[in-house]
């Protein structure tokens, strides 16, 4: 039995790239600190997983300075959309097929 | 094979994340039982010692003072209790938000607030503006109306029983406005009863 495995996009393989993207879908903007407090990770790590997303274009970023204080959100964009309800749909297929 | 991995929990993560990062779940049955019986407590105070228990809707001052009550008693009590019911959910909510490894002031709670305060402060003008003339016998049932439009508004970025919640209340508030001789026991069963039946609820559902 073939198992769509290989459709899986590499960007979701770990849990935490899922976790922003899952934040993300159903938020419209989040900011760093509530993305970190969510999915209980250290700064340096959140910062790497987000810029890989970034790369990949999934997700989008919005500077702006509340009180003279940085300012950053994320959202998802609408590739980053279509690619995360893709994954999902490929991830259901698997738990189908095995059971 | 290398790749096995356990997709079930990704779908369970996925879920949770979305849900978490959504709704505020940190809200705390006991806060509605306190909350009822310190309306309970108020609906009392306010008809045994204040007399007040208003059957219309507007009292003509001139005619007689004292039909309404002791209404400058009353405001200060459904202050009280508003504060204390208040209070008790915030506290109750920080300790469940921390015991979940939580902060009670993140993107959820704030949004859920938010969405609750716009009813709200509309519906604390339109009751200054009862107060202002007279309109005693629509206090009680007005107060029910926009708290339960308020809850019903918060219910989308909380628990669904919110929702329904605020419905039951916005039935009892209507229900006030066209039985006003029943306005102050129609408080007392919203604020009072339903909120220890919804706590009683959440806390067997959510909190064992």
């Amino acid at each position: 039995m073939k198992l769509p495995i290989d459709d899986l996009h590499k960007a979701f393989e770990s849990r935490v790239r899922l976790g922003i993207m899952s934040a993300l879908a159903v938020n419209d903007t989040l900011d760093f600190t509530s993305l970190r407090e969510y999915l209980d990770v250290t700064d340096g790590n959140l910062a790497t997983h987000i810029k890989k997303l970034e790369q990949e274009d999934f997700i989008g970023v919005e500077k702006s300075f509340i009180d003279n204080k940085p300012n950053t959100k994320y959202y998802i964009t609408k590739e980053g959309k279509k690619a995360f309800e893709e994954h999902l749909k490929v991830l259901e297929e698997i738990i189908k097929s095995q059971k | 094979m290398k790749k096995e991995r356990d997709y079930t929990q990704d779908i369970a993560e996925i879920r949770s994340m979305m849900e978490r990062s959504s709704k505020f779940l940190s809200l705390s049955g006991w806060a509605g039982i306190m909350a009822g019986i310190y309306a309970l407590a108020g609906a009392w105070i306010a008809s045994s010692f204040f007399q007040f228990n208003p059957d219309k809707i507007a009292y003509d001052i001139s005619l007689s003072g004292s039909l309404t009550g002791d209404l400058p008693g009353v405001i200060p009590l459904a202050i009280l209790i508003l504060i204390l019911a208040i209070g008790t959910a915030i506290f109750l909510s920080y300790n469940k938000a921390r015991r979940r490894g939580e902060k009670v002031w993140n993107s959820t709670s704030k949004r859920m607030i938010i969405h609750m305060a716009v009813p709200l402060g509309a519906g604390g003008i339109f009751i200054l503006m009862l107060l202002s003339n007279d309109l005693a016998g629509l206090l009680a049932p007005s107060s029910l109306l926009f708290y339960g439009l308020a809850l019903y508004n918060a219910g989308n970025f909380t628990y669904d029983e919110v929702k329904y919640l605020g419905l039951v209340q916005m039935v009892l508030g209507l229900t006030g406005c066209f039985f006003i001789e029943y306005g102050l026991l129609l408080w007392a069963l919203g604020f009072g009863v339903v909120h220890i039946v919804y706590g009683i609820y959440m806390h067997l559902r959510y909190e064992r």
